[in-house]
């Protein structure tokens, strides 16, 4: 042996390719266990349209069904909550839609395919409480004013949202409540999970 | 015999060093007061967790179906399984208790700065790992608080920018608080969680141990010592402060006991009415709120609103809140550590953040309106300028001469 070779180059060398290795060994082995707290493959399949007969829903009703382990709320709106909604347009954060909340299909002022009949995942977009379904009459028993004009309010952060699942300005909640992708088979059959275009 | 016994055990095992390193000739200041309980008082509110937890367990069912029903089997059916379930609830409160109040005298005394600021951030982090602890302990009774309170707090992480939702998605395991989120729970809060707790504890003693206790002077006993090298302020920590702690462990659980037998709920501040209702995925309760010890930082969550569109905001700030307690010992630029030799610039600010927290606590609980809402952000800003100003009124404050011995009233 020579003393021309360069022991400590050497050593950092093998420290170095030994780390590299290592650490790429520990990182692929961190995936498995990482992913096994991934949703599942029952969670994952446990999401199935839901049929739901409407022709029971009074005017002024609304109806709750669970459709991915989410509360769905689906509303029949009175000819008063229909010509109520536009008159709110200026106090709403979003009140064209503009943001993808709802599947093209329902980007319109009443954010429906029938006038009357509202459909929204009942999930506040803030941190996901249920909001609660708060009428005109009832509006002094929540503190929420005389100009109430009906509507959903969160009472876990106090977002407000109208008849059409919008959110008011100056909201802890960032956008519209969601609309589901969903269809009608005749006049009494609703659909939730699927629509035109396929299952979503 | 018992001599020679311990000779053969100390040439194998440092069991006679270890004894005198941490007990009998570990020197602690002699003007420790009411304040220097806590710490003790907070191991033993973990040994009792712990093992209540562990009996809890042996009847407990970590299953969405069967959950909430276990825990009523438990309160019924089990002997004396109502005890040892209101001593772990209500223990879970009191170490809130007590780790305030322990947090609060690091703030009175200075405990935080140079040398101490491991000592200071070991606490911070066992502070962050209890509140995982108490949140994660807090679903499996599977009640609607549980339920909601999970769901909104997991929701959290939804709101990171990008990566937000598929993160959520994978601390829940499913797209709802479900099955699944409550199984990984239960391993997080039986497992997990207290194994980092009990080596967070080791660490932040040994921390201690290795640069000294602080004191209500906030002088360094070990810059005065003896021709042994003993500080000449210390007493050894066996017995004496054991002792000392032992008369507070009776009166911390008298308390105690009064509230496990005749306050266990404590008019719903530590068992919440809606968690005595089955989790119901479709229906939010009409208020929900967190536990009294989570409230400041909700409140803070609270009363930012969302900008462009985002929640991050309002999420970011709660972070902060807690982000800014981590750098105390960088923020504080004043050469006193005890309040009694501090000015009244830290004197006033300390107050006010004082008031400023409880009246967060207060309004975390409550149900939104306008006013509260307001005064949320009022005492958020506060809450926060106690830290960002830190720097400047600490520096410039008028701070009183500190003595080079400790006092004795």
């Amino acid at each position: 042996m020579t003393n021309s070779v360069d022991n400590s180059k050497r050593r950092f060398l093998t420290t170095a390719a030994t780390v590299v290795v290592g650490g790429a060994g520990a990182a692929t082995m961190a995936i498995p266990f990482v992913m096994t707290m991934a949703p599942s493959a029952r969670a994952q399949a446990a999401g199935a349209p839901v049929e739901v007969p409407i022709d029971k829903i009074a005017p002024g009703q609304q109806m709750i069904v669970e459709w991915r382990k989410k509360p769905v709320w689906i509303l029949r709106r009175t000819e008063e909550i229909i010509a109520d909604l536009p008159s709110l347009d200026n106090k709403l954060a979003d009140p064209n839609s503009d943001m993808m909340q709802q599947p093209e299909y329902c980007k319109n002022e009443l954010r429906a395919i029938r006038d009357e009949i509202l459909v929204l995942v009942g999930v506040c977009t803030h941190l996901g409480c249920s909001p609660t379904h708060v009428p005109k009459v009832e509006a002094a028993s929540k503190g929420l004013g005389d100009d109430w004009k009906g509507g959903f309010f969160c009472p876990c952060h106090g977002s407000k949202f109208d008849f059409a699942g919008r959110v008011y300005k100056g909201m802890p909640a960032p956008t519209n409540l969601a609309v589901p992708p969903y269809r009608f088979e005749g006049d009494n059959l609703l659909i939730i999970g699927e629509d035109t275009q396929g299952v979503a | 015999m018992l001599g020679n016994l311990m000779a053969w055990i100390d040439a194998r095992f440092p069991a006679t060093k270890m004894w005198e390193d941490h007990m009998s000739k570990y020197y602690a200041p002699k003007n420790f007061n009411f304040w220097y309980f806590f710490g003790f008082i907070a191991m033993l509110v973990l040994v009792l967790q712990i093992v209540t937890g562990i009996i809890l367990t042996m009847h407990y069912k970590p299953d969405a179906e069967l959950a909430f029903a276990s825990v009523e089997y438990i309160m019924r059916d089990v002997p004396w399984g109502w005890l040892i379930r209101y001593l772990h609830s209500t223990g879970a409160s009191f170490f809130f208790v007590v780790v305030y109040l322990h947090m609060f005298r690091g703030l009175l005394y200075g405990s935080y700065k140079k040398p101490r600021e491991l000592v200071w951030l070991f606490g911070m982090f066992l502070y962050l790992a209890l509140m995982a602890e108490a949140f994660m302990g807090y679903l499996l009774p599977w009640g609607q608080m549980s339920f909601w309170g999970a769901q909104v707090i997991i929701s959290l992480f939804g709101a990171v920018p990008f990566v937000g939702e598929e993160l959520a998605l994978w601390i829940r395991g499913d797209f709802v608080v479900a099955d699944a989120t409550l199984n990984r729970f239960f391993a997080f809060h039986v497992i997990a969680v207290p194994f980092v707790l009990v080596g967070l504890v080791v660490a932040h003693i040994i921390a201690l141990h290795e640069v000294g206790s602080n004191n209500p002077d906030g002088v360094e006993i070990k810059k005065h010592k003896d021709e042994n090298g003993i500080p000449l302020d210390g007493i050894p920590f066996f017995p004496y402060i054991v002792m000392k702690d032992i008369i507070a462990i009776i009166v911390f659980m008298f308390v105690f006991a009064l509230v496990v037998f005749y306050a266990p709920e404590m008019g719903g501040w530590f068992l919440e009415h809606a968690n005595f209702i089955p989790a119901d995925a479709l229906k939010t309760p009409e208020h929900i709120a967190p536990l009294w010890y989570f409230a400041p930082f909700y409140a803070i969550l609270r009363a930012v609103p969302s900008i462009a569109g985002s929640a991050f905001p309002g999420v970011a700030a709660m972070g902060l809140s807690i982000v800014f307690l981590f750098l105390l010992p960088w923020l504080d630029r004043s050469p006193v550590k005890s309040i009694r030799y501090r000015g009244p610039y830290f004197k006033i600010a300390l107050t006010l953040f004082t008031i400023s927290f409880v009246i967060l606590a207060f309004l975390g609980t409550q149900p939104v309106t306008p006013l509260y809402t307001f005064l949320s952000r009022l005492f958020s800003f506060i809450y926060f300028a106690f830290f960002i100003l830190m720097p400047f009124y600490t520096k410039f404050d008028k701070d009183k001469p500190v003595p080079e011995r400790v006092t004795t009233k």
